[in-house]
């Protein structure tokens, strides 16, 4: 390329203790140009972008702006240098005006009096400049709608006229209309010259916004190049180009009777439409970006999210409300994805996490038999192999893996006949997913059904029968998993069919 | 050995700050001759009968994650009533199931709102405590309500005040100390109970009826409250609309001096019961050392900071 480059990363670097968030990063990135930031959940995008907002120091590489040596000590030290970052969710102090918000920590001010006159002349100017002088920057930020709030934001962004303006999934809170108006708002942004770095899932924006893009792997560039003529599976293959490693055990079973139907679920405003069937004996996946509604389907059949409309059904189960307190009652169990937050009771026993949707079975007239329930939570944590010293234990003291096993032997504790399982191996180490691995397999030989959402792809091919692809809150398409393969299901939760 | 002093450490915690309290008490000249006689122990289990029942549902609401700051008002309000009921000429027991269910509608009202809107305790019952404070002085017509005699007066003293015999209010909070341990630890209702105050979204997730749940917590303490408002009433042997301003906060610091945690899911009743001795012997104590009040206000105040501090000492190793 002949045009200097506005800005130019090579060989960053960036480690957290063991983890390696950043290998080898280098990009490119002329006057003008909106660049795609391409990569699956956990491929070093947010923390390339912490690096370039001056959030981390990098470890290793050098960064260039405009030609020059770029080293940011902060986010505030970027946004003068001239790079400034718009995040995914929106920053707006909403019950400041537009005009507050845009000049936020860069007021106009007279010995520390804020100059009403002039701090609203520049707040219209750059909302001028947008393309939308029409926003009065007086009315509180709280009133506008999403798409204008998100102008705000930029407008904020703009005010000190940056080089490189970075946008971390901007179109994810947004309709088609006001995505139309963002695309719109970049147009100009680009004719104006400044450069755009667009981080974004959806692979069809990215080809339509986007002059050139980079794929980022496991904290590595492993593709760059023009978006014209550039085919989205190739993109897709640089994403996911991983082997499935042997990890999934392959327990023998055949689906059965349905025992789970899902009929044209909503609730507002992540989960739009989804519709599904889940045997005894199955094991479903729920695949999709993170967003995309799997977490709100399953606490929507689980009745701890609204059913606003459709119908869920418990085959062969006594009718019962939408509430957890049923759906257990009807042999439906839960794991959350948020174990301390919402999964555990961190500062009580093992024992009491255990068997917490059944202290009336431990004793009649009301009396819990601490004894029985010790005995039970002794059985588990020998069957599961937890690492404590007893049930007694608070479970807080125990680490994930060990943690994440109490959760599970809850369901298998109570018992549960339908298993939903949002994440069921996050954040544990590779023994105790295993071991998990197998419980799972385990359950459908013994004729359970198991629904798993995830957002490992390796492991919902590896694990389940049956894989659901949701995208913007809809189930967009359920398959055998022979039918799918990485690049299917990537393309599907893109939108990019 | 480290496990063990752990472990008394975790139980024995608040028990060994009431035996220092006592021998701080039992050593100075000037209280020695008198302090640890049976007759003064039997003036101060008197003098904690009130706090104590506050104490037990205290004790619940605050396991529970809540807080009630009415308690005071709660108090003042049914002692009012149950004075106005003894001058229409009522007897002991239809007085008593009166005064205890007007206390549980005021936990009804601070529990459902709590659960119904979905606001905080603290300013429900920050509300409520003004509310009841105000239709105390409202019925009782902004003064004291007085009545010729009543068998309820008896309840805190003994005929001979020199007997070995302990008045019934002391036997009363004892008794219900023991039901409402039992009631914590035993049954689905108290396992509940820690579930909720532990972390609601996993008790929610569990199946467990939290709006219900806060509800009754709230209407059991109420009655508890009512109760301790009798005793107040028997105490004083007159209805006083005045009385019990800012108990709840020996109350609430009785139930954090015993262990309980205020972000809930941690604490017992025996905890709270000998955090309420605690304070009745500091208070008792600095009365026989001669110590103004003001003295005896700044010393309390200071058993409740290190107490607490001790106590997240003690979190921060058992979290390692």
């Amino acid at each position: 390329m002949t045009s200097p480059a506005r800005l130019r990363l090579a060989g960053i670097r960036k480690s957290f203790g063991a983890t390696r968030a950043l290998q080898s990063v280098s990009l490119d990135i002329a006057p003008g140009e909106v660049h795609a930031l391409i990569g699956e959940n956990g491929a070093g995008k947010s923390t390339l972008m912490k690096v370039l907002s001056g959030a981390h120091a990098p470890d290793a590489g050098t960064m260039e702006l405009a030609g020059q040596p770029y080293r940011p000590d902060n986010p505030h030290d970027a946004r003068l240098k001239g790079v400034a970052m718009i995040y995914q969710e929106l920053n707006l102090a909403l019950h400041l005006s537009a005009q507050e918000n845009i000049l936020l920590g860069a007021e106009s001010a007279r010995l520390g009096f804020v100059d009403a006159r002039a701090s609203r002349e520049r707040a219209q100017t750059v909302l001028a400049q947008l393309g939308h002088g029409g926003l009065d920057p007086a009315r509180r930020a709280g009133d506008f709608s999403i798409a204008e709030q998100q102008i705000i934001e930029i407008a904020r962004a703009l005010l000190l006229q940056p080089q490189v303006l970075i946008m971390d999934e901007p179109t994810s809170s947004l309709t088609q209309a006001d995505t139309e108006i963002l695309f719109a708002t970049i147009g100009r942004l680009r004719a104006s010259g400044v450069s755009i770095i667009y981080i974004s899932h959806f692979l069809e924006e990215c080809g339509r916004i986007a002059d050139r893009y980079t794929v980022l792997k496991d904290g590595e560039t492993v593709g760059s190049g023009a978006m014209a003529g550039a085919s989205l599976d190739h993109i897709v293959a640089l994403m996911t180009g991983r082997e499935v490693k042997d990890l999934y055990p392959r327990t023998a079973h055949t689906p059965g009777a349905i025992v789970l139907e899902v009929k044209t679920a909503v609730s507002a405003p992540r989960l739009k439409q989804a519709s599904l069937q889940v045997r005894a004996g199955e094991i479903f996946g729920l695949a999709g970006l993170i967003g995309a509604g799997r977490t709100d389907l399953l606490r929507t059949i689980f009745g701890l999210d609204d059913l606003d409309a459709g119908e869920v059904c418990v085959v062969g189960a006594p009718v019962g409300r939408n509430s957890p307190r049923d759906r257990w009652q009807q042999g439906v169990g839960f794991l959350s994805e948020n174990r301390k937050e919402e999964g555990l009771m961190l500062n009580q026993s093992i024992a009491d996490n255990l068997t917490l949707t059944k202290m009336e079975s431990f004793g009649r007239f009301g009396h819990v038999n601490g004894g029985r329930q010790q005995t039970v939570a002794q059985r588990w944590i020998g069957e599961l192999r937890v690492k404590c010293r007893d049930g007694a234990q608070a479970i807080g003291e125990l680490s994930g893996g060990n943690q994440q096993k109490v959760a599970l032997a809850r369901l298998l504790e109570h018992p549960a006949k339908i298993f939903l399982l949002d994440e069921p191996t996050r954040g544990i180490d590779v023994g105790s997913k295993a071991q998990i691995y197998q419980l799972v397999g385990d359950l459908a030989a013994a004729g359970k059904a198991v629904v798993v959402v995830s957002s490992y792809l390796p492991e919902l091919l590896g694990l389940c029968d049956t894989i659901g692809v949701m995208c913007r809150g809809e189930l967009a398409a359920v398959r055998p998993r022979a039918d799918w393969n990485e690049t299917d299901i990537m393309r599907t939760a893109t939108g990019s069919t | 050995m480290k496990r063990t002093f752990k472990s008394i450490l975790a139980n024995g915690g608040p028990f060994i700050g009431l035996l220092l309290v006592i021998a701080f008490f039992s050593l100075p000249t000037e209280t020695r001759e008198y302090f640890l006689t049976y007759n003064n122990f039997k003036i101060i289990f008197t003098q904690t009968v009130i706090v104590a029942i506050g104490a037990l549902g205290m004790t619940m609401i605050i396991v529970s994650g809540g807080i009630d700051l009415s308690v005071g008002s709660t108090i003042a309000l049914t002692s009012v009533v149950g004075a106005l009921l003894i001058q229409h000429g009522w007897g002991p027991v239809p007085v008593l199931v009166v005064v205890v269910a007007a206390g549980a509608l005021i936990g009804l009202l601070n529990g459902g709102a709590i659960a119904g809107l979905r606001m905080t305790p603290f300013i429900i019952t920050l509300g409520t405590l003004g509310i009841a404070r105000g239709t105390a002085k409202w019925l009782a017509d902004n003064q004291t309500v007085n009545y010729d005699a009543s068998p309820i007066n008896g309840w805190m003293t003994t005929a001979d005040p020199f007997s070995r015999a302990l008045p019934a209010g002391v036997w009363v909070a004892l008794v219900l100390a023991v039901l409402t341990a039992l009631l914590m630890r035993k049954t689905v209702f108290g396992r509940h109970v820690f579930a909720l105050g532990s972390n609601e979204a996993t008790a929610r997730l569990c199946g467990i009826p939290t709006t219900r749940l806060k509800v009754l917590i709230y209407v059991l303490a109420g009655c508890f409250f009512g109760l301790a408002g009798l005793f107040q009433l028997s105490r004083l042997r007159q209805g006083d609309p005045t009385v019990a301003v800012g108990l709840e906060l020996d109350i609430i610091a009785s139930v954090i001096i015993g262990g309980a945690s205020l972000s809930g899911g941690v604490g017992t009743i025996l905890g709270s019961m000998i955090g309420a001795l605690i304070m009745a012997v500091l208070r008792n104590g600095s009365q026989q050392m001669g110590w103004p009040t003001y003295f005896q206000e700044i010393i309390i105040g200071l058993v409740i900071i290190v107490a607490v501090f001790l106590d997240r000492l003690r979190q921060g190793r058992t979290a390692t």
